[in-house]
């Protein structure tokens, strides 16, 4: 399978809520009471069920949190086994501002309240798991979350009733035999089961979970490992100076994050294996599907890797030492070298085993049950009102984003509660409405501030509404993008006048395991070329109505959205600092115009009182400002460098060569409008030479 | 006394040139002061530089005068260097050395002595030399009477080209004197260097030189004045040459063609202006002749007018086209055009003129409308500025930290902006500005903060966008600060806020010193405009309205209230029936009342934001246009005038318009309010001498009407011209355009460029089925339509303007779009 162990690094707890789950449904079930009926119930208190609880508690809402363990986040307690997470823990950025600083703060849940910022829990890049802990139980505290500590939820269910919200009551029972009715359910137990595959000898595979880190066990043994995600080198990286040597067995070839972009391969803080092999130390990689394998166990106690085919050729139990190994037949096989140890991190698989059938919560794929099956909304595809929060809805963008953790899934928490309370409370997607001269403005602090979509990439968008006429618009933050059908329904938004979603994007084919991320030209440096930017940069997207089902459905292959009537791309900026006016701010301004068909340049209030004058209509950013008696004056500074710059008029030499700065037809400042001869709008508009 | 060559003419003297060209080409005859009397003609002028031999402070000016030679030979006068030797002393040759002068003789007649100093170059040597030969041709003026005199003098008889040039010696006045030396006996040349006689034609461009053509000729009734036209071209021999063909040329070049167009061909082709065509109608022969003349006016130097008839013409014009187009180049097709409006065609004109112009403007067409050239000015000058170094050490830069700790402690102003964006960036300027005029003067804390870095901070304040100014003050909600975003505006302000709304005055002795600006002395000059409401004391309802407007203004206007039992002495004395609002104007001592029974807060605010726009007229200067608000009139009277003169009289005589012709009168002035210049020149061309008088229709149609110029303004004039057009008796000078504002420039097509760089373009093309191609005829269409944009559909078949290349880009997009749509359906 060689799946990456990448969950348990930044994945709630769960592991442990399920060991306790098979001691439960070992005992005797207890005497059912009367069901506790609640709005909200969220199972497991770790970083997505507390952040999913500090929602509901900010919005007032009847809720409860599930949690087996005596604290929040126990998950962490155990894992990462080696205890150091790789979540970065950025405490400097050379910023002020909090919003783009959680960018580069993977730990972090989102709050009010400054003390909450895992910043102050640990001053180490890649922090130490207990950290975690006591930040999740400080997050609990201070914000005063209601969690059922001790609470083991054995069994779901679902209970008909017209009455509920989504038709049926969650009915959860626990270790007590305590019924809880939830009219809706937040499932946030994370991935709890240690995911394994059987072959022949598997048997003698130790597990990740519970394999010795003491680097003294391992002293001059020769180990296999299989897997190549980090949990898989985390493991190597602890043993790799006192072992033999270490081999590692995987599936398919290595990814590596810098070359996917995406934080859930192999990260270079624990690729200390590929640098040992490369340099043709003793360590290795090897890439075999491991359902062909077989591992057999000699009389000494060693392990020796053979397929599976020769142990079915010759059936039956047999020793060890008489089964054909493939260096019979091939001398020179890579592993032909015998074992001491072999340890299995092959990642981890959702506990679906509380839920009752009823639910029809299913990973939709049997042979893979990394996953439950969930829609674009995050709520599952049996059940209305069922939702999947953290690690387990990483499917929705699994090996593309950052929803798999912290610092992706308070974002698609978020996105979840926003829809909730439209769902049941009637409250709308908040949304900021301004007058279209902002429009520009907007989209641009969004893109250089926005922690959610630049975690979420290419999942969560903003969206702009726009109103009759294009006036004004309404401004939606980080909305799941593949929700956009439904946009109407989700959010209470009208969308009827076009739109336009802005998302974050590498270029396309440049991440990728065998990329060369580093080629020469990767780099883009003018605004004509913005569109093959390679690095994570802003992509507006314009729709005259919004996209249906369907054509989001059949988008095309690794687009994010359907195709859009039209697409801008803000150049790629090494600092991710998209403020340059010309490089950045001019070009989106130049998109916006043509999709509105309007004219967003700004004017200072004597050109405006100009154009008041002289023309019938006014460009919006003089009704908006200059009508209402808020005009912008200009300085004398400002004043000299318009006229400089041609684009003010410098009256006092008017009228000598009124033809000298007329422009192309077309050019002036209403397009195409005719003016009389030597207007000086046309100078507005007109060319300058320098810059 | 008319100079020889005039004699011969230009044509001639080309001759006599070219003969003497071949042997006597640049080359400075050297004589001895004998030699040079002795060839002197009768009538031939002739240039003389008298030196003492190998002297060297005078080669420079050798060198000027040798390069003069040749021109100077063109219009038959020759040059030579006399050489004073010892043994033939001349009167002309000086006693010093470097006392040396040119002297220009006509035979043998001295006509003129020139220090060489006067002669700087070859071009002063040319220009002074034409000016003392052609002294009846060219008449120097230094007033405007002067100017008037020979106007006046050659009405009914000659043309006048008049000319303003900074200097004498200047190549502008070489160039003048040029053609001065051609034209001199079809024109009567006049020439200035005085600004004021520039002035008094309505020009106040003094930094160039002009020429003008005052067509006098055409004038019989001596109380008319001449009409004129402006040279626009730069001031060259060869631009003037044309201007003047041009202005010879008939009006309309032949009263109608029945010739193929294309085959047409006047004096305005070979000088590369274009031709212009209106097309009419036998029928219709009178209306179009009038339209032609019309059409040809305006164009009167830039374009031939023809008239063709199209009843009468064998070749086939399309139906539409009302207008046909020839450009002077070669070879260029005609073009067939819809235009419905005269100025329509000028634009047109204007536009395409480029290849008929000479000189400057012809890298003007190389000029490609650069995508990636900022041309929003706001942004372009603020990142020209960026580099000053701005004293914001005089403002109190926040941060979340400091914040609530700062607008709580004191009276403070923060000023949320974001460092990134240019609008918010020019703001602080003036922000900053404030901060440099108050300070020392702690009426309130100048404090900013940079949303850029807090935002959060910006985001619980309620900012969402910038710049916004609110002000906090203790036990008061913060305000917003709604003004104009300038200096002066938010100045006024915080300085208003320094009293809170309405005051209440206690006695009618303080009534008055309100009333007179006495009260808050600082505040009222400020302010400019007091409003005191008078209630009698039992009218609580009326007082606590007022007193909500009061606040709802504060910082925008002073406003006091006044209710005692006396309050009767007050309003006897203005007149005025209780409640009322008593306006005092301090500017202009003024002091209205205006009756406010009934009103509520709402009317009470509006009443008084009425009034101050009143006030206004001298108020729309750059910086404070913005109370100019068209919302509040139906059209608007500007009148332009030059301030300090008479004129400036009839127009606060006219406020008592305003009440009959709801018209509101806006004075321009011009000194104060350069873009006012900007404003006439759309209005008019060229630009009618001052006082010109407009009103603009701002909300119907857009018409603008000008007093006709020939009247003096006076008040029964302008009532009776308001009447005449009220009744539609008036034709309006021009339509201001009510083009919608459309992008300046195209977008980049990223999607088109996507789809062309892919392989495997993103379309699933073949299984659409005819179902969808209804589907997408349908949106075609649509898109069809936005795609013209409500222009007529004629002019578009006709002309593709450069910005549809995005819609013809969108439409393609959209087929794709539509081709997504068309998945395969199995």
């Amino acid at each position: 399978m060689g799946l990456s162990a990448a969950a348990p690094l930044w994945g709630p707890p769960g592991l442990l809520l399920t060991i306790a789950l098979h001691v439960a449904l070992s005992a005797p079930p207890a005497t059912p009471l009367a069901p506790r009926p609640q709005d909200y119930c969220v199972l497991g208190a770790g970083p997505a069920g507390l952040q999913m609880a500090y929602f509901l508690q900010r919005a007032g809402r009847d809720y409860a949190v599930f949690e087996r363990a005596a604290g929040p986040g126990s998950f962490f307690k155990r894992y990462p086994r080696h205890h150091k997470l790789i979540s970065i823990n950025k405490r400097f950025t050379g910023k002020v501002n909090a919003e783009f600083n959680l960018r580069h703060d993977w730990n972090s849940l989102l709050s009010h309240d400054p003390r909450l910022l895992f910043r102050h829990y640990s001053r180490t890049y890649f922090p130490d798991a207990h950290d975690m802990v006591r930040y999740l139980g400080d997050f609990a505290d201070r914000l005063g979350l209601h969690v059922l500590y001790n609470t083991t939820i054995t069994h779901v269910t679902l209970d008909r009733d017209r009455q509920a919200w989504n038709g049926h009551y969650f009915i959860l029972t626990d270790q007590k035999g305590q019924a809880y009715q939830c009219s809706v359910l937040l499932v946030a137990t994370g991935l709890s089961v240690p995911n394994q595959v059987n072959f022949p000898g598997s048997e003698y595979v130790e597990g990740y979970e519970s394999v010795s880190v003491d680097p003294e066990d391992f002293v001059g043994q020769n180990v296999l490992i299989l897997g190549r995600g980090n949990s898989a080198f985390e493991t190597a990286e602890n043993i790799l100076g006192v072992t033999n040597f270490v081999h590692m067995l995987s599936r398919s070839r290595v990814r590596l994050s810098w070359a996917t972009h995406y934080v859930g391969d192999l990260r270079a803080i624990n690729n200390g294996l590929l640098d040992t092999y490369q340099l043709k130390s003793l360590d290795g990689l090897l890439e075999s599907d491991l359902k062909d394998l077989a591992i057999l166990k000699d009389s000494e106690g060693k392990f020796h890797v053979t397929l599976k085919f020769f142990l079915e050729e010759n059936n039956t139990n047999q020793s060890a030492d008489s089964i054909t190994l493939p260096q019979d037949n091939s001398d020179n096989f890579a592993m032909r070298v015998a074992y001491d140890r072999v340890i299995r991190c092959l990642g981890w698989n959702f506990d679906f085993s509380i839920f009752n059938k009823s639910l029809r919560l299913n990973s939709g794929n049997p042979l893979d049950m990394k996953y439950p099956l969930i829609r674009a909304n995050y709520e599952s595809r049996g059940s209305r009102g069922l939702f999947i929060l953290g690690t387990a809805s990483h499917s929705v963008d699994y090996r593309k984003s950052a929803g798999g953790f912290i610092h992706g899934f308070r974002y698609t928490v978020r996105a979840v509660h926003r829809l909730l309370e439209h769902r049941h409370h009637g409250i709308t997607w908040p949304s900021t409405e301004l007058p279209i001269t902002q429009l520009t403005n907007s989209i641009i602090r969004r893109v250089n501030e926005a922690s959610g979509l630049y975690q979420m990439f290419s999942v969560l968008g903003d969206v702009v509404l726009l109103k009759e006429n294009a006036t004004a618009f309404e401004y939606l933050e980080e909305l799941p993008l593949l929700t956009l059908p439904q946009l109407e329904t989700l959010t209470g938004k009208k969308a009827e006048n076009g739109l336009f979603v802005i998302n974050m994007e590498y270029g396309k084919n440049f991440s990728g395991p065998d990329k060369d991320v580093f080629f020469y030209d990767r780099s883009v440096g003018h605004t004509e070329d913005a569109w093959q930017s390679n690095f994570l940069h802003p992509v507006i997207y314009y729709y005259r109505q919004l996209p249906t089902e369907e054509e989001v459905r059949y988008r095309p292959p690794y687009w994010p959205l359907p195709r859009p009537t039209a697409i801008h791309h803000i150049l790629e900026d090494f600092l991710t600092d998209w403020t340059a006016p010309v490089g950045h701010i001019l070009p989106l301004r130049r998109f916006l115009e043509n999709c509105l068909d309007t004219d967003l340049r700004s004017f200072y209030a004597e050109s405006c009182f100009l154009f008041t004058l002289t023309h019938q209509k006014l460009p919006p950013f003089c009704q908006q400002g200059y009508l209402k008696m808020q005009g912008l004056a200009s300085t004398e500074s400002l004043r000299q460098h318009g006229v400089e710059s041609r684009l003010l008029r410098d009256y006092a030499a008017m009228g000598r060569h009124p033809k000298a700065s007329s422009q192309e037809p077309g050019d002036h400042g209403p397009v195409s409008a005719p003016l009389a001869p030597g207007s000086p709008v046309q100078s507005l508009d007109s060319n300058k030479e320098e810059l | 006394m008319s100079s020889s060559c005039r004699v011969f003419g230009a044509g001639i003297c080309f001759v006599i040139t070219c003969i003497f060209c071949k042997s006597m080409a640049n080359s400075l005859p050297e004589l001895s002061p004998q030699k040079y009397f002795d060839t002197l003609q009768p009538g031939k002028a002739s240039l003389a530089y008298f030196c003492q031999t190998g002297s060297p402070s005078t080669s420079v000016f050798l060198e000027e005068l040798k390069e003069a030679v040749k021109p100077l030979q063109d219009y038959g006068i020759s040059v030579a260097k006399v050489n004073c030797v010892k043994e033939e002393t001349s009167r002309y040759c000086g006693k010093e050395k470097d006392s040396m002068k040119a002297y220009l003789f006509r035979g043998n007649i001295l006509l003129r002595e020139f220090p060489t100093d006067t002669l700087f170059d070859v071009n002063a040597i040319v220009a002074h030399v034409l000016f003392a030969l052609l002294f009846n041709e060219v008449k120097y003026v230094t007033t405007p009477e002067d100017l008037q005199n020979v106007e006046n003098a050659l009405k009914g008889k000659e043309n006048i080209i008049f000319s303003y040039v900074r200097a004498i010696g200047i190549p502008e006045h070489r160039a003048v004197m040029e053609a001065a030396f051609v034209y001199g006996t079809m024109y009567q040349f006049v020439l200035t260097t005085e600004i004021a006689v520039l002035e008094s034609i309505g020009s106040e461009d003094i930094e160039y030189a002009h020429v003008y053509f005052f067509h006098c000729k055409l004038v019989l009734d001596l109380t008319q004045q001449c009409q004129r036209t402006l040279m626009e071209q730069p001031l060259s021999t060869l631009n003037i040459h044309l201007f003047i063909k041009t202005m010879k040329a008939p009006l309309l070049m032949k009263t109608e063609v029945t010739e193929d167009p294309q085959q047409v061909s006047t004096v305005h082709l070979q000088l590369g202006l274009p031709l212009v065509f209106i097309v009419g109608r036998q029928a219709t022969y009178e209306a179009d002749r009038t339209t032609a003349e019309w059409v040809a006016r305006r164009l009167l130097g830039k374009a031939g007018v023809l008239l063709l008839l199209r009843d009468s013409l064998e070749v086939n014009i399309p139906q539409h086209a009302n207008v046909v187009l020839k450009r002077a180049d070669k070879g260029a097709p005609l073009e067939f055009l819809v235009l419905h409006d005269v100025e329509l065609i000028v634009s047109r004109v204007e536009n395409t003129a480029h290849g008929g112009e000479i000189g400057e403007n012809e890298n003007d067409a190389a000029e490609e409308a650069d995508i990636d050239t900022q041309d929003d000015e706001v942004a372009e000058t603020v990142y020209r500025d960026r580099k000053r170094k701005l004293p914001l050490q005089l403002t109190v830069e926040l941060t979340e930290e400091t914040f609530n700790t700062t607008v709580t402690a004191s009276d403070s102003m923060v000023l949320f902006y974001a460092g990134w964006q240019a609008v918010s960036m020019a703001f602080l300027q003036s922000y900053v500005d404030v901060a440099v005029k108050l300070e020392g003067t702690p009426t309130v804390l100048l404090a900013r903060i940079n949303c850029a870095d807090w935002s959060d901070v910006c985001t619980k304040q309620n900012v969402t966008e910038f710049p916004v100014v609110k002000l906090y003050k203790a036990g008061r909600n913060p305000v917003s600060y709604a003004g104009m975003l300038g200096t002066e505006a938010l100045l006024k302000f915080i300085q208003l806020n320094r009293i809170s709304c309405p005051v209440t005055v206690m006695s009618v002795r303080e009534a008055e010193e309100y009333l007179s600006g006495e009260f808050r002395e600082d505040l009222a000059s400020s302010a400019g405009v007091s409003v005191l409401g008078l209630f009698s004391p039992v009218m609580t309802a009326a007082k606590e309205y007022f007193s909500e407007a009061g606040k709802y203004l504060q910082g925008y206007v002073i406003t006091g209230i006044y209710s005692e039992e006396d309050v009767s002495i007050l309003s006897n004395k203005y007149a005025a029936t209780l409640p009322a609002l008593l306006l005092a104007r301090h500017k202009e001592g003024r002091i209205e009342s205006i009756p406010v029974a009934g009103s509520r807060t709402q009317d009470l605010v509006q009443i008084i934001t009425d009034a101050l726009l009143e006030t206004f007229d001298e108020l729309l200067t750059a910086g404070k246009v913005s109370y100019f608000s068209v919302d509040s009139a139906s059209g608007i009277i500007l009148s332009f005038y030059r301030l300090n003169s008479q004129n400036g009289l009839f127009v606060l005589r006219l406020t008592s318009l305003n009440t009959v012709y709801k018209y509101t009168h806006c004075p321009l002035f011009r000194k104060k309010t350069p873009v006012g210049r900007g404003i006439l020149q759309a209005y008019f061309d060229p630009v009618p001498p001052l006082p010109v008088l407009v009103l603009v229709n701002l909300h119907a149609g857009g018409q603008v009407f000008a007093f006709p110029s020939d009247q003096t303004i006076t008040e029964p004039n302008l009532i009776l011209w308001l009447k005449k057009l009220e009744a539609g008796l008036e034709n309006h000078i021009t339509i201001l355009p009510a083009q919608e504002w459309r992008p300046p420039l195209p977008a980049y097509d990223f999607l088109n460029m996507m789809d062309a760089a892919s392989q495997h373009p993103t379309r699933k093309v073949p299984e659409c089925t005819k179902e969808i191609e209804v589907q997408e005829n349908d949106k075609e269409q649509h898109e069809d339509r936005s795609a013209t944009r409500k222009e007529p559909a004629e002019t578009l078949r006709i002309k593709h303007w450069n910005r549809n290349n995005w819609f013809k880009a969108a439409k393609k997009s959209l087929r794709h779009d539509k081709e997504v749509i068309c998945h395969p359906v199995s």
